[in-house]
């Protein structure tokens, strides 16, 4: 009975597996394929396309904005969100719950309900369109993440630590800079590293909130009505691939050991 | 006082970024539906947009047409999702991390790519046409399925099956063995076991699976504008469109607030049963 139930599992396993893979190795394998049509059979290995992404500099302007846009709303994020994590995990104030109420909001919105929302803000305020604005709506989408994770980490041990290290003389800053923060690091570096990958491939918001500026996502979506643009942009797409899965495996990491217990001694 | 002081200075900072970058601009979408026209002022205050939005029944159609749709991908990837959480949970011991970070990989790469990766499949040069032509299946060229709202509802399931397959996996780990020991002794059969002890201990991890896959399905509109086509465009486009083509950006406004009220009350109800963020105090 346990048995059957183990290779029926498994089979089911590796039949999701190839279901939500394959479409990725598909992307991969067209981005070598010399052929401008993303068709079957194969015309034969080239790396033609990636020579042409080296010279697309409108494309490697854009990956720049998406990478300037990714690490500024991250650093944002994650300082304020990680102020917002302390608060709620450390202190138990009036009005804690409607904060946390208002905080997680942005989780639960569709964000192209956000993103009309600050498009009809920055209008009425005549604040021009620019990676400013893209920055503002991702940094938005990615606090409550950030609070959340750090939370999770700081709720994880008892604040006896930051006890004992103010009891010895350390002022409430100093603790929370040698002894929170510290043993918080492995949570606040997953949270910036989820929250990067998070805007890098951020679409719906920066497609309102771009001015002349584009992003990676936004340069792509341009570029997708066009049939003959497509095996570029398959080919940005295996880079964007292989090197989010480089990211994702490293914060994957740091999430299991921020997530696991402070040792007791 | 001394910690009032620090409270103070610790939540400040997010509380004024999430007043003016968040709560404002809500408050100012709900205003501009009550403009007369895109561009002007916003006195004297118009229905306009109310008297255009309700006296067409399109838009109602399209908006349950499209909840319906959400509702289906987020059952969907669930009832897909739930039997691989529970085998990498209860089968694979200690691999099982491992094995699910390589199920999930996909949900980490971008998601407009992965919705190019389905135009592909479905064109009518796909992957999916050429293999039923190989077979005999079908006769022309013509695609059968881009362009559809089977497309989007395909397209739909694949993205959200890793990110309804996590907070199941979490709720099938935290059950305590024992418990199915416990049950066994007890002389419960397999099956007893797992509708009486697992299904409802896993409950608040499929609650939580669908609730972060439908909320914003709802709002979806790229991924209709990539393969859904015309038969296939859901609520989110006709919002898209009122702010590119349609310029009514009134209109815009009250479409957005119509689904942020919809969201609302549907995550009031749902977080009355199941609160999907509870952070405890440890002071």
């Amino acid at each position: 009975m346990r048995q059957t139930g183990k290779w029926v599992g498994l089979g089911y396993y590796l039949l999701l597996l190839l279901f939500l893979q394959l479409p990725i190795l598909l992307l991969i394998v067209f981005s070598f394929n010399d052929s401008v049509l993303l068709v079957f059979p194969l015309k034969g290995f080239t790396l033609q396309w990636y020579r042409e992404l080296l010279q697309a500099t409108e494309l490697i302007n854009a990956a720049k904005n998406s990478l300037i846009i990714g690490l500024v709303s991250s650093v944002v994020a994650t300082v304020l969100g990680s102020a917002a994590a302390i608060a709620i995990a450390r202190y138990n104030f009036p009005g804690r719950a409607f904060f946390l109420n208002i905080a997680t909001l942005p989780l639960v919105i569709p964000y192209v309900v956000l993103a009309v929302a600050l498009l009809l803000m920055f209008q009425a305020l005549n604040v021009e369109l620019s990676l400013w604005t893209i920055m503002i709506g991702h940094t938005i989408i990615n606090m409550p993440y950030v609070m959340l994770i750090v939370a999770a980490r700081l709720s994880g041990f008892a604040n006896n630590l930051e006890e004992a290290a103010m009891d010895l003389g350390a002022t409430y800053w100093g603790t929370l800079m040698r002894v929170t923060l510290p043993i918080s690091m492995p949570a606040l570096v997953a949270a910036f590293l989820s929250s990067f990958t998070m805007s890098f491939d951020e679409f719906s918001l920066a497609f309102f909130l771009a001015g002349t500026q584009n992003t990676l996502p936004v340069y792509l979506y341009s570029q997708l009505r066009f049939p003959s643009r497509l095996p570029l942009a398959v080919t940005t797409a295996a880079v964007v691939i292989m090197v989010s899965v480089v990211i994702l495996l490293f914060s994957e990491w740091l999430r299991r050991i921020g997530t696991g217990r402070v040792p007791k001694s | 006082m001394e910690n009032k002081r620090r409270l103070f200075t610790l939540i400040t900072p997010p509380s004024v970024f999430l007043l003016f970058f968040f709560m404002v601009p809500l408050v100012i979408m709900a205003l501009y539906a009550f403009k007369s026209s895109s561009f002007g002022p916003l006195f004297p205050l118009s229905l306009n947009a109310f008297n255009n939005f309700f006296s067409n029944p399109a838009y109602f159609v399209l908006l349950i047409n499209s909840s319906q749709l959400a509702l289906l991908t987020a059952v969907l990837s669930i009832v897909l999702a739930f039997p691989v959480s529970y085998y990498l949970v209860f089968y694979t011991g200690s691999r099982r991390v491992m094995l699910l970070t390589l199920l999930i990989l996909p949900a980490w790469i971008s998601y407009l790519l992965r919705v190019l990766a389905w135009k592909v499949i479905l064109g009518s040069e796909g992957l999916l046409n050429q293999l039923l032509l190989a077979t005999g299946l079908i006769q022309d060229g013509a695609p059968i399925l881009l362009y559809s709202q089977a497309a989007v509802l395909i397209t739909l399931v694949y993205v959200w099956i890793p990110f309804a397959a996590l907070p199941i996996f979490a709720a099938m780990e935290r059950i305590d063995p024992r418990l199915h020991e416990a049950a066994a002794d007890l002389g419960a059969s397999p099956s007893v076991t797992f509708w009486r002890v697992t299904a409802p201990l896993t409950m608040p991890g499929v609650a939580s699976a669908f609730f972060f896959v439908f909320i914003p399905t709802l709002g979806e509109w790229v991924t209709p504008t990539l393969v859904g086509g015309v038969s296939g465009i859901m609520y989110g486009n006709l919002i898209q469109d009122q702010f590119g083509r349609a310029l009514n950006w009134p209109l815009g406004a009250l479409m957005s607030m119509v689904l942020l009220v919809l969201v609302g009350v549907f995550s009031y109800v749902f977080n009355r049963f199941i609160p999907i963020t509870e952070v405890p105090v440890s002071s």
